[in-house]
């Protein structure tokens, strides 16, 4: 069985369009991997591959922006 | 680990490690991210897929007692395995499997504490490669709904005010604010929670490498919102797996004995027809 170890695993947090996501990248073997999640609860928005770490963010940093711009935020006064 | 009260229901990377290739030893990788798995895993792992493998997508429920049946037959586990479930989002499909497990009696399931996450944090092995299953022939145990709440019930008990609600979803999901957590799509016509139910969010039962936090401290985190093991408890999210995380945390890991799981959740009860919700 041919196996690889993950190297350079990586996290931060930042914040797209008022909410913070974390994320993660990490070299699996030839490609990296990247993953971006809401932080609260953590649910994985977008996922992102590539040659280098910066273009897997990228890949998954586009996805996930699309997606999170679509979140609604309901005022208290219209709940 | 010691402590917890069930301490040989959780193993740590290291035990997997020296144990993955155990001929009576199964890890099982179950992740949100449904890709993850082929991405690199724990060489000698197989992958589930929580939205086609261990549901019954039709009846929007866990899976039958013949359908979890065919899943361990095809898996090679046999009622005497030892399976050890991980999985992405510190655990949170890998814990519902686990509960699906105990549902029809599996005696031996274990979580890998700190789940995927922590194996590719510690830069540990991983393959592309599937492992050689050879098939056996399982046969489970009948149902124990004693760890599932259905809304009937829960709102019997929500009425009657005789248990712990625990509400397991983010702050902004609790109060309305939000009605699916951020970047995914809105599964419910309405905000807020179910009557009496306590906010615990499900990350709070984790330290910052993804590992549980001691007994202790999982006791007072959950004692300072009212939740003991004085009463029942039922935990509760969106769809059930964040709670499964939390089901696992209050039954396992504090030992408290009567803790139920409501998989219906909040896309249930939320999208009820005049269904009494609290917003604060």
């Amino acid at each position: 069985m041919r196996t690889f170890n993950a190297e350079g695993y990586e996290v931060r947090e930042i914040v797209l369009h008022g909410f913070p996501v974390r994320i993660a990248s990490v070299l699996l073997d030839q490609a990296w991997s990247c993953r971006i999640d809401n932080v609260s609860p953590g649910a994985t928005i977008a996922r992102g591959s590539g040659p280098t770490r910066e273009a897997a963010e990228q890949d998954a940093l586009t996805r996930a922006t699309e997606r999170i711009k679509r979140t609604r935020r309901i005022p208290r006064d219209d709940r | 680990m010691g402590s917890y009260a069930y301490p040989q229901t959780l193993v740590d990377t290291d035990w997997v490690h020296d144990h993955r290739e155990d001929p009576d030893v199964r890890v099982v990788e179950v992740d949100v991210d449904t890709f993850a798995f082929e991405e690199g895993h724990i060489p000698g792992a197989i992958g589930w897929d929580w939205a086609s493998q261990l549901c019954d997508t039709r009846l929007r429920d866990i899976l039958s007692k013949a359908g979890f049946e065919a899943l361990m037959g095809a898996s090679g586990i046999t009622p005497q395995t030892t399976v050890v479930l991980y999985g992405d989002n510190n655990n949170w499909f890998a814990a519902w499997a686990f509960w699906q497990m105990k549902i029809y009696g599996h005696e031996d399931v274990r979580l890998m504490n700190g789940g995927r996450t922590k194996w590719l944090a510690e830069g540990r092995e991983l393959t592309f490669e599937e492992a050689d299953i050879a098939p056996t022939t399982y046969v489970a145990k009948d149902a124990d709904m004693s760890l599932r709440d259905y809304q009937g019930a829960l709102a019997k008990k929500v009425d009657a005010g005789s248990l712990h609600l625990v509400d397991v979803r983010s702050v902004a999901e609790f109060t309305g604010e939000l009605l699916a957590p951020p970047g995914l799509p809105e599964t419910c016509q309405r905000g807020g929670h179910i009557p009496g139910a306590a906010n615990v969010p499900w990350g709070e039962v984790c330290a910052p490498d993804g590992t549980f936090k001691s007994r202790d401290e999982l006791a007072a985190l959950y004692a300072a919102r009212g939740v003991t093991g004085d009463k029942p408890i039922t935990a509760y999210c969106r769809i059930g797996e964040r709670s499964s995380h939390t089901w696992f945390a209050l039954k396992y890991l504090l030992g408290y004995e009567d803790v139920r799981n409501y998989d219906g959740s909040w896309t249930e009860w939320g999208n009820l027809v005049a269904a009494p919700i609290e917003r604060p």
